[in-house]
């Protein structure tokens, strides 16, 4: 007995950092030492070009960007001092050095096409300095829409998400919410939401019910689809076992049939929630006064293209936040899903 | 061949009219009776498959029994309608006084495949029966006596993909045991196991069931197996699936696995299910 314990014990990744330290030793020295620095040559780089190329768009220079390149100097500077003295910092950074350097030259390259040397139009391409000073400038109004978004999301979301967990359970547990659900869940589900739009505004008494309905709307099908099938495809040899037990229905299916169905659903949570960022934006540009979409198609409108892509790159972090934190989630609910050691 | 020295040679392989023991057990004093049972599977096209005919048994409290005979007679099926997972198309099941009508806290089924929940712990899913029988609080200082009887302390955390073939029959035993059933089905539970794994997991669920006094009924392919472990050996043919025999294992316990004894009630076996050589 203990040989099998044992066993089971050691198969998991024991021997792992052993081999990356092995690896980390052979590739030391100059190499290393470059890795480290790439990213202050990067943002010293971007700094020079800044500072010494002279400007061929016609806008009016701000100090925020410099400002920007100035700490992304001193960040990078930091980050190189703290590597070449501490080991342990390094190790940790070191991966994520080629990641940062490729940004900052992102940065650069940006700069170039746009203030620098006027490859695109005006005013539909702005360079970083304008759209980092739009960001500064209108911060107090993009705080106020991305958090009246964040609502609208959040309740379309979980009112969708919910309802959709407790449709596919029923679908799939109970032949009968089969036999009348599955034509519903076929007919209306493939709908995109964002065709009833015309519907939902006549629908609901305000504009944030009716987004808000959308996006659930959007989120619930993915979600009773994918939980219906979760919960129809749980091995019966589980529910067998539960019910020689002592298991009643409620067992079976709180305990049983839904946690095996977790992966499942997390998949329907995922589609729901990329359906739910579309909904979102094409909803507030209808009928709602508030909100990022609303601002992106005031923005446009305006031909304020330095706002247009402040909001963009305020939905890449937001929706990217909220996707992160899904994964975050699903992480800590399926982690007998995975190889993760927890003695 | 000589017959061994087994006692009693005449009923034993008397074929599948009740024996005397099924008859006693009638009035009371079996825990498990099985009189009469047939099962009949119809499929789509509405072609029917007798898995089950006729099979009349009984056990007495606190026996092991061992179901032996090739794939396609029954035997799990048989345990299965003792489970109450399956209703018989015909005839009775009885545990101790009940009909049996559904599947009971108190028959406990042990699959091949351990059939851990994946998602619990080791120690939740010992805990599961407690809490499918609304008893978790009641009895969760029990759960890890349980865990030591099949050697798992320490492993309380660990979730069932961390554990070896053997470590997860063991959880599985633990949580079929955890509701103290009177009657524990093991459906070639030891099966999967390497050669070595499952001789020690005999001894193992030999020692729990001299420890608890649990009846067993032990569905196997392995006749060594069935011969080591059981005190009557029931013999299955397939098509349709019903009994053959019921043959006693009288051989004194701690048994020797190549005593002569042993050997020849072996060969016996064999020779009752077509395997060896001379048969007429």
């Amino acid at each position: 007995m203990t040989a099998s314990v044992e066993s089971s014990q050691s198969s998991v990744p024991r021997d792992m950092p052993v081999q990356r330290a092995h690896v980390m030793r052979g590739g030391q020295g100059g190499r290393a030492l470059f890795m480290a620095a790439l990213p202050l040559l990067a943002a010293a780089v971007s700094w020079c070009l800044h500072r010494y190329l002279p400007n061929r768009q016609t806008t009016q220079p701000t100090h925020f960007y410099p400002l920007l390149l100035n700490a992304m100097l001193l960040f990078t500077g930091g980050l190189f001092l703290i590597q070449i003295s501490w080991p342990v910092m390094g190790k940790w950074f070191r991966p994520k050095a080629p990641l940062l350097t490729a940004f900052i030259l992102l940065l650069a390259v940006w700069d170039l096409i746009t203030l620098k040397f006027a490859l695109m139009p005006l005013p539909y391409f702005p360079g970083p300095d304008r759209v980092l000073n739009s960001l500064v400038d209108n911060w107090r109004d993009l705080a106020q829409c991305t958090g009246y978004s964040l609502v609208l999301l959040a309740s379309g979301f979980a009112l969708g998400a919910g309802t959709g967990m407790i449709c596919g359970v029923l679908i799939g547990w109970s032949p009968r919410f089969r036999y009348w659900g599955m034509p519903v869940l076929k007919t209306v589900g493939p709908i995109p939401a964002t065709a009833l739009v015309p519907l939902a505004l006549i629908l609901f008494p305000s504009a944030f019910l009716s987004g808000a309905s959308l996006i659930a709307l959007a989120v619930w099908f993915p979600v009773t689809m994918l939980t219906a099938s979760g919960i129809a495809n749980v091995r019966m040899s589980y529910l067998d076992v539960a019910r020689t037990l002592g298991a009643g229905r409620r067992f079976l299916i709180f305990r049983v049939a839904i946690p095996a169905a977790m992966p499942s659903i997390f998949i329907g949570l995922f589609m729901g929630l990329g359906a739910s960022f579309l909904t979102l934006i094409v909803a507030e540009t209808v009928g709602v006064r508030s909100g990022l979409g609303w601002k992106l198609a005031w923005a446009q409108q305006w031909t304020e293209y330095d706002q247009v892509y402040a909001i963009i790159a305020i939905m890449a972090v937001f929706f990217s936040g909220i996707m992160t934190l899904l994964f975050k989630l699903r992480d800590r609910v399926l982690v007998w899903q995975k190889g993760v050691i927890k003695w | 061949m000589v017959m061994p020295s087994l006692e009693p040679p005449a009923s034993a392989t008397g074929a599948a009219a009740p024996s005397p023991s099924a008859m006693s057990a009638l009035s009371g004093a079996s825990a498990l009776q099985i009189i009469g049972v047939g099962k009949t599977f119809v499929a789509a096209d509405e072609s029917r498959v007798i898995a089950l005919q006729d099979a009349t048994l009984s056990v007495r409290p606190g026996e092991m029994i061992a179901l032996v005979g090739p794939s396609g007679c029954g035997k799990s099926t048989l345990l299965r309608l003792l489970a109450g997972l399956d209703q018989p198309t015909t005839g009775q099941l009885w545990a101790g006084e009940q009909r049996i009508s559904g599947p009971s806290a108190q028959r406990g089924l042990v699959f091949q495949d351990p059939n851990l929940f994946p998602w619990l712990t080791v120690r939740r899913n010992i805990e599961s029966g407690l809490v499918a029988r609304g008893a978790l609080r009641e009895q969760r200082h029990e759960v890890p006596q349980f865990m030591r009887l099949v050697g798992l302390e320490g492993f309380a955390n660990a979730y069932p993909h961390q554990l070896s073939g053997g470590m997860a029959q063991r959880v599985a035993l633990a949580r079929a045991l955890v509701n103290q059933p009177s009657v524990l089905l093991l459906d070639e539970p030891l099966g999967a196991l390497d050669a070595f794994t499952r001789m020690r997991m005999q001894d193992e669920v030999l020692h729990l069931w001299e420890a608890r006094g649990t009846t067993m009924l032990l569905v196997t392919h392995d006749i060594d197996e069935a011969i080591y472990m059981s005190d009557r050996i029931v013999i299955m043919t397939p098509r349709p699936g019903r009994i053959d025999c019921v043959l006693p294992v009288s051989l004194p316990r701690p048994r020797e696995r190549n005593s002569p004894a042993f050997l020849a009630l072996r060969s016996h076996i064999l020779e009752m299910l077509h395997f060896a050589g001379s048969r007429s």
